[in-house]
């Protein structure tokens, strides 16, 4: 039962802050500082579920965040479509469009795999910079109106900051739940020899598509509200490349194939990042640091800041999942 | 007694290597059928013929009265035809319950996670395994890993066995144990089909053995009548009448 796993109950007090928080004192800052984290947390718990859980390495894992994006910012101001239905319409066709690619390009394994997904991610981008309904390169911009169904702007930003923080908490319970049921044995048994995990009964062409349709669905949704909340989207900032590989990064740092180093990673990570960008000396030198952190984590303790501790303290494994 | 497998006519080239050309024969349900040849005979490839790693290019394959030719391996596993590996597979960051449990989850049984949990611990104790239930699959000496090997294909709940040189690399001892788990395992009424290197095991095991040689079937009868066959030996000593000449030359 999930509801035994003292990891559930540290989500929903973690969410339950995230919410809290900022909203009791009205600190808008403190709001953009951790929709950021909680995107980042979204972004990487979902990768890892492909990373970590399937031994499938993601390149463009982006790709689901930005075309969520695309699609729910176009139902929500073109068409005039409420965001939640928007959103969750964005996850759906961009899952959709994941298990259609995924069952092509998931016969690849290892590096052609990571290829392809970088394919995956150039093509859809050029797609959508030349795509007319989209504004092409330029992209599109939330319509003042659009605000009204959600009671004004100040009130639709509050609204989407919690909507939010949900797919956040959605995302780590998702990857919970994952972790502990028959298909995430299957997954792991995937990650550890597919051919094996073949002779064992597992069906992986069906389980890859599937967890690679998966962990399309929350990015996307989080793409539509967030890319409605900053109010426009254009080609290079939906698909941003590097946003990618910054993805891996957190999960190594994290911990790859746990949900609590995934969210670690990625809320650690998100934080230097913003010091750094804002830091009038150091800006522009995140990537730098990034490519660091990246290699010393693989030199150094490659099942990152969580395996880390489970050397430390391993009885903890079975508390932090 | 039926015919539990039957295999026809069964081919498979890989470029300019005929790996297996014409086999044909039958395993009956409740029997031992052994497999053995020179290297490169083939017999592996069989295997991976019947259990659905290759595709065969003629022949079929029919398993508990059903068509499996062209089915994969999962699919196979399904209906209750599992196999174990001659370079063993463990996955290795898994403990060795949790191969285990693997194997009952996706095995013809295909039960959820708490009855394969104790059906994984069963087949462990049956094994002689239970110590060790909890270390990871990558810590295993060879002789342990060769017994998950088989454990994990019986947690599938199977009717058939494929066993392929689960005695090689083992010592006098560990292969004596693994003779005997290879005798309960068919007396608990699981049909065994293996490949094995080791003569007097497979002669002590089998009902009737197939001998393979460059791909054909050259000989299939009783252990005894195997040893006397004059195909057999050439094809495992080179031609019968090298001895005789050796023998008038003293």
């Amino acid at each position: 039962m999930i509801l035994r796993r003292p990891l559930f109950w540290l989500i929903l007090v973690l969410a339950g802050l995230f919410a809290w928080f900022p909203q009791h004192n009205n600190n808008v800052a403190l709001r953009e500082d951790l929709i950021l984290v909680a995107v980042a947390i979204i972004l990487t718990t979902n990768l890892n579920l492909m990373i970590g859980y399937t031994g499938y390495v993601n390149f463009g894992h982006i790709v689901f965040y930005g075309l969520g994006g695309y699609i729910g910012l176009y139902l929500a101001t073109v068409r005039g479509w409420h965001l939640i239905t928007a959103a969750l319409t964005a996850g759906v066709v961009v899952s959709l469009f994941a298990l259609l690619f995924g069952l092509g390009i998931l016969r690849l394994r290892g590096a052609y795999f990571a290829l392809a997904t970088i394919g995956v991610l150039v093509a859809v981008q050029a797609f959508v910079s030349n795509f007319e309904p989209w504004g092409r390169s330029t992209g599109m911009y939330v319509a003042f109106d659009s605000y009204a169904p959600l009671g004004g702007p100040k009130h639709a930003l509050w609204t989407t900051y919690f909507l939010i923080i949900g797919v956040m908490a959605l995302s780590l319970i998702l990857s919970l739940g994952i972790k502990s049921s028959k298909f995430g044995l299957g997954l792991f048994a995937i990650r550890e020899d597919e051919d094996a995990a073949i002779v064992l009964g597992v069906n992986a062409t069906v389980f890859k598509a599937i967890i690679y349709s998966v962990s399309a669905f929350l990015p996307a949704v989080a793409g539509a509200l967030m890319f409605f909340k900053n109010g426009m989207i254009d080609p290079s900032i939906a698909f941003e490349y590097m946003l990618s590989l910054e993805g891996i990064v957190m999960l190594m740092l994290g911990g790859q194939g746990t949900v609590a180093g995934s969210a670690l990673g990625a809320a650690l990570y998100e934080r230097l990042r913003s010091y750094l960008l804002t830091s009038p000396r150091l800006s522009g030198f995140h990537l730098v640091i990034a490519g660091a952190l990246l290699l010393l984590v693989i030199r150094l303790a490659p099942g990152g800041l969580i395996g880390w501790f489970y050397r430390l303290v391993p009885r903890s494994r079975e508390v932090i999942e | 007694m039926s015919a539990l497998l039957e295999v026809r006519g069964i081919g498979k080239r890989f470029g300019g290597l005929q790996a297996v050309s014409d086999v044909s024969f039958n395993l009956n349900e409740g029997e031992i059928l052994g497999l053995i040849g020179p290297n490169g005979a083939g017999k592996t490839t069989l295997f991976n013929l019947v259990n659905g790693v290759f595709k065969a290019d003629k022949g079929s394959i029919t398993f508990w009265g059903k068509d499996i030719t062209g089915h994969s391996p999962d699919q196979v596993v399904h209906l209750g035809l599992a196999r174990t590996h001659q370079i063993v597979r463990p996955l290795s960051g898994m403990s060795v319950l949790e191969n285990v449990i693997v194997g009952a989850c996706f095995g013809r049984a295909y039960q959820s996670m708490r009855d394969a949990r104790a059906t994984a611990l069963e087949v462990l104790a049956k094994v002689g395994m239970a110590s060790r239930a909890h270390s990871s699959a990558r810590s295993l000496t060879l002789a342990f890993k060769k017994r998950l090997e088989v454990a994990r294909a019986l947690a599938a709940r199977p009717k058939l066995l494929l066993l392929d040189e689960v005695l090689a690399g083992l010592n006098p001892t560990e292969i004596a144990q693994m003779i005997d788990l290879v005798r309960s395992i068919r007396d608990s009424g699981i049909s065994v089909f293996m490949i094995e290197h080791v003569m007097q095991a497979i002669m002590n095991l089998s009902d009737r053995i197939v001998v393979l040689n460059l791909g054909r079937k050259i000989a299939e009868a009783p252990p005894a009548e195997v040893v006397q066959n004059s195909d057999v030996v050439e094809a495992y000593l080179g031609f019968p009448d090298i001895v005789d000449k050796l023998r008038g030359a003293q």
